[in-house]
């Protein structure tokens, strides 16, 4: 099989786990990659489990990630991280929530496009198509902060 | 006109619709059915919630009388509501009409895990598995076509992750204008007396001979060849997970499994040194095979239960009996905090009550710290079950039982259990408490006849009352009450109700505060 990269998102319902997949497959998409996109939804409660995983490169089969052959884990919440590090590979990279700056921002709804750009960080994508994509799937009157919270993520680091 | 889109399943399908010029998409709610017909009433299409699976094939067998190119959308168990009709015009045949079942394999969202392929079996009927995004398009495009040459009902199925799974899909049609429709008589396929229909079911068997041997010109599967040391029979989403595990093994893709083709199967087998049949769920091709004397192999039982995965399709191959680790669990769902169900648990939990429980967010009032749910079977099951345990207990506990359902899930098939209520009166009489949360709630927020909007969220002016409809059954009282804002109000009337030996209906109404949200944006939109 060619290169495939995988990222998994978890959270819980409501953290907007789907909405930071939903701009990111765009993104890959848009930027000439197979993708495939899967995470199991439909529940409409909120605050269980969420994940969403995305595969991309020349060419992807099955929409779930093997166990084990996650390159990348996000999480948007310190209660989601553990149960999702066996679906990591060997030396794979897990972006945690407490070492990412989301203290730093006025309104924590923004704390998934932050993670994004954390994300971005560890992929080859460039910045200018992320933030076209964020500007896609967002209301113009929560872009602003949400565009302030991607550039936050992509710098990184604690304060 | 060509065009590269990035869809889920269910928005490929919907998509495929308008392309195929279908006129009209019933269906009910049911994950991981209901982003379909949404998607429909985006691009356009004509789509309606019907209350429940069993009235929208209905509909949709009547537009198919009419000439119409119609379809329907259902979660798995929708298609028990409706196996009445589907037996029936499965012999009687039909026109340019689809059935979707989307099969919830590992149950993501709901209460078992049925492989409905067995109903292309039982009723007669042929069966579409599509695998990803694309050929959702293609194939769902083909159903009506297939539909309309042999005249027959075609059944569509889908499952969890071919629903919501998004990849790219490359768009080859574009919309097409319904054609003209028109009545022409033909009572001896539509009037199905038995003079009739003794004559249907032969011809019902006879088209699905045809149908098998259209199956085997290949046209409804792909064979890739491989190393002699294993060939793959596959369908469904276990195509894209077999293709990975394993890239150097022959594969025979089926896309129509049902009525299979046999002598395809029994060719590709013949070619390998071992043949393995992949495929989520039951052993359906499988037993195919095995009836026919084709040489192949199942996986072990213990794949019977759940999704499959890439993982587990290695392990199927390896021949590993070792039993899995089971995935770390995660947080499990619990009502919304704010939402409308909370305090009516907890007065029903404080009184002691046995609750009869039904299908929708509210069955989540089974885990604590509500602990009040007891039973919760199928949709509208609530009623009827809680009526059969008065019927039988003592009195002290009967008279404990309270039934609880839904707005959505009564007018789905609620209201015959209230008939029962009335016609077959416990001697305890009986208390029926309705969730009136104003909406659809847990399959996404959907609307349903007693909203007062229509599928596409547009306002209508007809309205089914949930209140008119169970004073006309002849109840002893009726109330309603916020039982947020009024709990003292509804404890003390379910107290008084569970004294008397009287038939009597609470409405708890307060909307779900996702469902409030959702209205107040749709009136800042002016709509
Ligand atoms: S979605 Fe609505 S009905 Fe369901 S748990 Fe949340 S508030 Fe309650």
């Amino acid at each position: 099989m060619k290169k495939v990269t995988n990222v998994i998102v978890a959270g819980l319902g409501g953290q907007g786990v789907l909405k930071l997949t939903d701009i990111l497959a765009d993104v890959l998409f848009h930027e000439g990659y197979d993708v495939k996109k899967s995470e199991v939804h439909g529940m409409s409660q909120r605050g269980g489990s969420v994940s969403s995983e995305i595969r991309f490169g020349e060419e992807i089969a099955s929409p779930m990630i093997p166990e084990g052959e996650a390159d990348l884990l996000v999480s948007l919440d310190s209660t989601q991280t553990q149960i999702n590090l066996h679906r990591l590979r060997e030396g794979g990279t897990v972006i945690r929530p407490e070492d990412e700056p989301i203290g730093e921002l006025s309104n924590p709804k923004c704390a998934n496009v932050l993670m994004l750009g954390a994300l971005s960080r560890h992929l080859d994508i460039p910045e200018q198509a992320l933030l076209d994509g964020i500007a896609k799937f967002l209301p113009a009157k929560v872009l602003e902060m949400n565009l302030a919270a991607f550039k936050l993520g992509r710098k990184g680091g604690l304060k | 006109m060509s065009e590269k889109l990035f869809l889920s399943g269910n928005e490929a399908i919907a998509l495929a619709a308008i392309d195929a010029g279908a006129h009209l998409g019933c269906g009910y709610p049911g994950t991981p059915s209901s982003e379909i017909l949404e998607n429909v009433a985006l691009n356009g299409g004509k789509a309606e919630w019907a209350p429940n699976e069993k009235v929208a094939l209905e509909v949709a067998i009547g537009a198919s009388f009419a000439g119409a190119r119609s379809f329907v959308t259902m979660k798995h168990v929708g298609l028990n509501v409706a196996a009445d009709p589907l037996f029936t015009i499965a012999c009687a045949g039909a026109s340019g009409l689809v059935v979707i079942t989307a099969d919830d394999p590992g149950m993501a969202s709901s209460q078992n895990e049925q492989d409905n392929r067995r109903y292309a079996v039982a009723a007669g009927v042929p069966l579409l598995e599509p695998s990803n995004s694309q050929e959702a398009y293609d194939l769902f495009r083909q159903a009506f076509a297939l539909s309309e040459e042999f005249g027959t009902l075609v059944l569509f199925r889908v499952t969890t992750r071919v629903c919501h799974s998004k990849c790219v899909v490359i768009r080859d049609g574009s919309p097409v204008t319904p054609r003209p429709t028109g009545y022409v008589k033909d009572i001896r396929n539509r009037v199905m007396i038995p003079a009739f229909a003794r004559v249907a079911h032969r011809n019902m068997r006879d088209r699905l001979r045809r149908l098998e041997q259209r199956n085997e010109t290949g046209e409804f599967s792909t064979e890739k060849s491989g190393t002699p040391e294993l060939g793959i029979i596959v369908s469904g989403i276990s195509y894209e997970h077999a293709r990975e595990a394993a890239p150097e093994a022959g594969m025979l893709h089926l896309k129509m499994t049902y009525p299979a083709p046999i002598e395809l199967m029994r060719n590709f087998a013949a070619k390998y040194q071992r043949c393995l049949v992949i495929e989520e769920g039951d052993p359906f091709l499988y037993e195919q095979c095995r009836i026919h004397s084709i040489p192949v192999e199942g996986k072990p039982e213990m794949f019977r239960f759940g999704e499959l995965n890439v993982g587990r399709v290695r392990r199927i191959i390896s021949g590993a009996a070792e039993d899995e680790a089971p995935a770390p669990a995660g947080k499990p769902p619990q009502l919304c905090v704010g939402c409308p169900h909370r305090k009516s648990y907890e007065v029903l939990r404080d009184l002691g009550c046995i609750v009869a429980g039904d299908i929708g967010c509210y069955t989540l009032g089974v885990l604590p710290p509500f602990s009040a749910v007891d039973t919760c079977v199928c949709m509208g099951a609530s009623i009827p079950t809680g009526l059969g345990m008065r019927h039988v207990l003592p009195e002290k506990d009967a008279r404990r039982v309270v039934s609880v359902i839904g707005d959505s899930t009564f007018l789905h098939t609620g209201i015959n259990g209230l008939v029962e209520m009335v016609y077959n009166r416990p001697a305890t009489g009986h208390l029926l408490v309705i969730l009136d949360n104003s909406t659809t709630a847990m399959t996404g927020l959907q609307e349903h006849p007693g909203t007062g909007r229509k599928l596409d969220h547009t306002r209508t002016e007809h309205r089914v009352s949930i209140d008119a409809l169970v004073k006309a059954a002849g109840v002893d009282h009726l109330d309603v009450c916020d039982s947020t804002l009024e709990t003292e109000k509804f404890r003390s009337l379910v107290q008084e109700r569970l004294a008397s030996n009287d038939l009597s209906v609470i409405i708890c109404r307060r909307p779900c505060i996702l469902a409030a949200a959702q209205e107040k944006k749709l009136r800042e939109a002016g709509k």
